[in-house]
């Protein structure tokens, strides 16, 4: 797959502001602008990710965001796909530069969240399978988390401490990351002291729902060469690859799983598939990357996703994390911005936010948290639908 | 009357859920209308099966916290539930449901052995409305 350049990348910083979700992604945007060196002018098209909850403004978030920067006639597309929306978005734009249609283009996602639970619209809906799943079980999204959590517990004997760890390591990172929610240091025992959500998973160990905006001018390669940008991160891999049937991992928001009874039909783990695309497309393999920004939707998963992105086999994970590996200073840091503990989770900006991050690594720029010499990084992430993604960047 | 229709049946005086299978193979889904499809298989009507009233527990956790609607809350103050995934024996679909009262995650591990019954979900003045939740068998009591 043909490369495309990150010239710039911004963020609104996390928090639980309350304002129209506008601001954060206009905010991004114009860092995201001011970073690259680009006038707005150049932007032949705005990609927007969206969210999609409780007649929520954010259904047309391309023409939204592009009408508070100005119209200037740029061609405009909006995508929603759950927590991989901006990960399509950047996918979206990436087709439309390989393609000619455009040289330059903007990336924004932005979410203002209600309190509490995400939940679906109102009204009685039993059509709707993300309607059935808390009418008739009460499976709210940490539900599932726990489900996968407990699950790693009986499989690989993970401890409640080892999920705590992931979440005190990230918090060290986040603690150096000004667009970070969470800033505090946690330690063990404020993991183990918090209420239990979901069995075996405490509320430290869940991310939070925040607001916050992101955003990315990408561009072909010729046009970043004759604009003075000869050294621009690349986007190498993109990918939002659905199931393949039979998953028989149950996920939210299913009530069931697949059926794995029929023997003659193979078994392609979903979450692993996600990455192996990326891999793919950017000719490259776990052994090759540097850093990574993984979906810690919950402590316990930040732990499946070392397995599921080939960094070690299958129930080594937790050796990793104990190791120190997986620490900024270790061999293959993870989550470096403080993940989604730190963050909480800014549902269409968070898979441009793993982006921007790992431009900052590959940048060198990203401070004290930065990880030496980084020069390959991968993000992964995963929700509602059958939708993940996973952008692999390099320089 | 059942909280949502279709999804159950004690037809034969067993408590099954309704599943999907695609005529003459093994697959299967849950719910018939909802439960995707295989992409081997060209435009086919799914058969209506009952599925395996037992399976074994594939996970479990219990939720602290009330569920968010359109989840009814029954108890004041708010009694935790525990959600099991339990793996249909023939079917090999693991398939979520609450368990029933009283059980909660000291009485679950792995492995064990669940049976399907029909339960309240939540009533109101005029009937209870009723869903499938899941139990041990061995603290089942008709076996």
């Amino acid at each position: 797959m043909d490369e495309i350049a990150v010239l710039g990348v911004g963020m609104h910083p996390w928090g639980k502001w309350g304002r129209n979700f506008t601001e954060y992604g206009v905010a991004a945007a114009r860092d995201a602008l001011a970073d690259a060196g680009v006038d707005y002018a150049d932007v032949g098209f705005v990609s927007g990710a969206v969210t999609v909850r409780c007649g929520y403004p954010g259904y047309v978030a391309g023409s939204t965001f592009a009408r508070a920067l100005g119209f200037t006639g740029a061609q405009l597309a909006s995508s929603y796909s759950a927590c991989a929306s901006g990960a399509t978005a950047l996918q979206v734009a990436r087709g439309q530069i390989l393609s000619g249609a455009c040289d330059v283009a903007l990336v924004v996602g932005a979410d203002t969240t209600p309190k509490g639970f995400l939940a679906p619209n109102a009204g009685d809906r039993p059509d709707d399978i993300d309607w059935l799943r808390f009418h008739l079980v009460g499976a709210t999204n940490p539900v599932y988390f726990g489900l996968h959590a407990r699950r790693r517990m009986d499989l690989y004997g993970a401890t409640t401490d080892d999920f705590a760890m992931v979440k005190v390591k990230n918090s060290r990172h986040g603690a150096h990351n000004p667009n970070a929610r969470f800033t505090k240091e946690y330690g063990l025992d404020d993991v183990r002291n918090s209420p239990v959500v979901s069995d075996p998973l405490r509320l430290l160990d869940i991310c939070a729902t925040s607001d916050g905006g992101a955003a990315m001018v990408v561009s072909s390669m010729e046009w970043a060469h004759s604009h003075g940008h000869r050294d621009a991160v690349r986007v190498a891999g993109i990918s939002t690859v659905s199931p393949t049937y039979p998953d028989p991992v149950i996920d939210l928001p299913y009530l069931a799983a697949d059926s794995a009874a029929d023997p003659s039909a193979p078994l392609v783990g979903f979450k692993e598939s996600i990455g192996a695309r990326a891999y793919d497309e950017a000719g490259l393999g776990p052994d090759d990357v540097d850093v990574a920004e993984v979906y810690d939707l919950s402590s316990a998963m930040e732990l499946d996703w070392y397995e599921q992105l080939g960094f070690c086999g299958a129930g080594e994970a937790e050796r990793l994390l104990r190791d120190g590996d997986t620490a900024v200073g270790g061999r293959l840091p993870v989550n470096p911005s403080g993940g989604l503990g730190a963050f909480g989770e800014a549902v269409p900006a968070q898979a441009i936010a793993q982006v921007c991050e790992l431009t900052w690594q590959l940048r060198g720029a990203a401070g004290a948290r930065q990880v030496d010499g980084a020069r390959v990084g991968i993000t992964v992430n995963q929700g509602l639908f059958g939708h993940g993604s996973s952008v692999i960047v390099r320089r | 009357m059942p909280a949502v229709e279709g999804l159950f049946t004690t037809d034969d005086g067993e408590p099954r859920l309704i599943g999907g299978r695609v005529p003459g193979t093994e697959s299967y889904f849950f719910p018939k209308h909802l439960g995707g499809a295989d992409p081997r298989v060209g435009p086919v009507e799914l058969e209506e099966v009952p599925l395996s009233r037992r399976g074994r527990v594939w996970s479990y956790t219990t939720s602290h916290y009330p569920p968010p609607p359109p989840f009814v809350v029954t108890a004041e103050p708010y009694e935790p539930i525990t959600i099991a995934a339990v793996e249909l024996e023939r079917e090999k679909m693991v398939v979520l449901g609450q368990c029933t009262a009283g059980v909660g995650p000291e009485d679950l591990e792995v492995g064990m052995e669940m049976e399907l019954t029909i339960d309240t979900l939540y009533s109101d003045d005029d009937c209870d409305y009723l869903v499938w939740k899941w139990r041990p068998v061995a603290a089942g009591s008709e076996g």
